[in-house]
């Protein structure tokens, strides 16, 4: 079960939102105590997430959480915008794949760099992914 | 000739300035006629893939415009996560410091011009 | 005739903690090897003031009252403490059972009314069950980090990265590489790559029983995370049979640089850093 302790949120609308909410993100994963390899592997899935939503989904909101669950504790990451979806989720999850110029790396690069990956799509609604990193994950 | 740019990025950069500094380097490159470009990566916290592509591509363009580059000082934790992401910057050669990454360069360039072997280095500190 | 279990035990602590004394000094699985007779006094003592005080008839038939907080913090204390000096779990458990007889034969003693002696009876009796309980499961926890610990530090001594000349660092590996695993090596690695400013990292895996797909990928991450900081990676120890199975897997190895043993992969090194080793030849020398 998974137990939410603090709650933030942040609105993602342009390009230079992306690096104070980086830093809040670097911010959270201290005060748990994430050790520096686990932290830099969930700020640059971040990073990702949040450019992908910047240049698909034309901005949206980020929600950081510190959960628990058990003896775990790890950073919630949920990224929420209202563009126009993903049409296919599993062309999208692959490498090399992009309909922008990108390297085509942002989401399955991102789920290689987290503990857990969730993401939902509606064509014409929106996207929402959610990522986890466990402290010692 | 023999000149060196030596850029030090000291901030974590969003996407436009990265874009910036590409542009602004090609055209350092073209004005000093430098033969090497060193950039200096030990304050990024973290290289995702879109800066990944960019020191890829300052490799590339100074690699036509006949200048070598080397990216010098990437910290552990980012080495280790850009290789989780998939991110092999290929093509980009590293150095370990400042140091090193000169004399990769100086090799590189090769040995004829050893008698004007100035470092002649450009601080193009981006803010 | 009602009963106030509250003032009946509080008045009657002293007599309860030498029974409890009693009974547990009588005990076989006394461990006075690891505790002495004294220190079991105190510990006993304090956990006996803290459940006096905040036992009352009303919390007595719910547990779960946050009045027993402390007893179950003192409590929670000991048996970690307890799990880690190496006491067996039927010891741990002999302690807090004592004392249910204790308080039991002090009720029966004290309460003449029957109705009343099995009220309290049962309360206490239930309280201290579920104090056996939480006894039981911190105890576990206490010898799970005991575990958690032991396997930190294996991982952590069976991948020593060491320095064998001035710019070259050699890293030998024993055993299965997973991703885990593969995880702490690399951390390492490259963190005393920064540390001493080597250019060259030999990772020697004779001592890895098997290469399959897996552990090749994990080798070629390193490989690559080694390069991305601006150092070599030379892997060593290949035996015939790994270069087979490298070989029938179709694994890719011709970007990195293999050696077939330690000292060719050294040797390789000093040629790359412009190294010599040369026999010298003895002179007679006068002092």
């Amino acid at each position: 079960m998974i137990i939410v302790l603090s709650k933030d949120a942040m609105a993602i609308q342009k390009e230079q939102d992306v690096v104070p909410f980086r830093n809040r993100v670097k911010e959270y994963a201290v005060k748990i105590g994430m050790s520096l390899v686990n932290q830099t592997k969930l700020i640059t899935a971040a990073s990702e997430l949040v450019r992908n939503m910047l240049k698909y989904g034309g901005g949206g909101s980020t929600l950081i959480e510190v959960i628990s669950k058990g003896r775990e504790n790890g950073i919630r990451l949920t990224f929420a915008d209202k563009g126009p979806g993903i049409k296919d989720i599993p062309l999208a999850m692959q490498d090399g794949y992009s309909t922008g110029k990108s390297l085509g790396l942002g989401l399955p690069g991102a789920k290689r760099l987290v503990s857990e990956f969730d993401i939902k799509s509606t064509p014409g609604k929106g996207t929402t992914v959610t990522v986890i990193k466990w402290k010692n994950g | 000739m023999g000149k060196f740019l030596l850029v030090t990025i000291q901030v974590d950069l969003y996407d436009r300035l990265a874009l910036n500094l590409e542009t602004d380097l090609a055209n350092m490159v073209n004005k000093t006629g430098a033969r090497g470009v060193l950039i200096d990566i030990s304050a990024l916290s973290i290289v995702d893939s879109f800066m990944g592509r960019i020191l890829g591509n300052i490799g590339t363009m100074s690699k036509i415009m006949d200048a070598e580059s080397v990216v010098v000082g990437m910290q552990p934790a980012v080495a280790i996560t850009l290789v989780e992401l998939g991110l092999e910057l290929k093509g980009v050669s590293t150095a370990l410091n400042v140091e090193k990454g000169m004399q990769l360069l100086h090799t590189k360039v090769g040995s004829f011009e050893d008698e004007e072997k100035e470092e002649d280095a450009d601080d193009n500190s981006i803010e | 005739m009602s009963v106030n279990t509250s003032k009946l035990l509080q008045k009657e602590r002293k007599k309860i903690l030498e029974l409890w004394m009693k009974n547990q000094l009588a005990d076989d699985s006394l461990r006075d090897d690891l505790m002495t007779n004294e220190e079991l006094r105190v510990q006993s003592d304090e956990l006996l003031t803290a459940l006096t005080k905040s036992v009352n008839d009303k919390n007595l038939s719910n547990h779960q009252s946050s009045d027993f907080d402390q007893v179950f913090e003192i409590l929670s204390g000991i048996s970690i403490t307890r799990a880690r000096q190496g006491y067996s779990p039927r010891e741990t458990g002999a302690y807090i059972f004592s004392l249910k007889d204790a308080l039991l034969e002090v009720l029966q003693d004290e309460i003449t009314d029957p109705t009343e002696l099995f009220r309290v009876s049962m309360g206490i009796s239930r309280l201290l069950d579920s104090f056996g309980v939480t006894t039981f499961e911190t105890f576990i926890k206490g010898r799970e980090e005991v575990i958690l610990r032991q396997t930190d530090e294996i991982t952590e001594i069976s991948t020593p990265v060491i320095q064998l000349w001035d710019g070259i660092l050699g890293l030998p590996i024993i055993g299965t590489l997973d991703s885990s695993r593969t995880q702490v090596v690399m951390e390492n690695l490259l963190q005393r790559i920064v540390e001493t400013g080597s250019s060259i990292a030999i990772l020697d895996i004779s001592g890895v029983p098997a290469v399959d797909s897996l552990v090749a990928q994990h080798l070629i991450k390193t490989i690559n995370a080694t390069r991305l900081m601006g150092a070599e990676c030379i892997i060593s120890g290949i035996r015939p049979e790994i270069a087979q199975t490298v070989v029938h897997l179709g694994i890719d190895l011709s970007n990195i640089v293999t050696k077939a043993t330690l000292a060719s992969a050294l040797k390789y090194a000093f040629s790359i850093t412009n190294l010599e080793v040369r026999k010298t030849v003895k002179t007679k020398t006068t002092f």
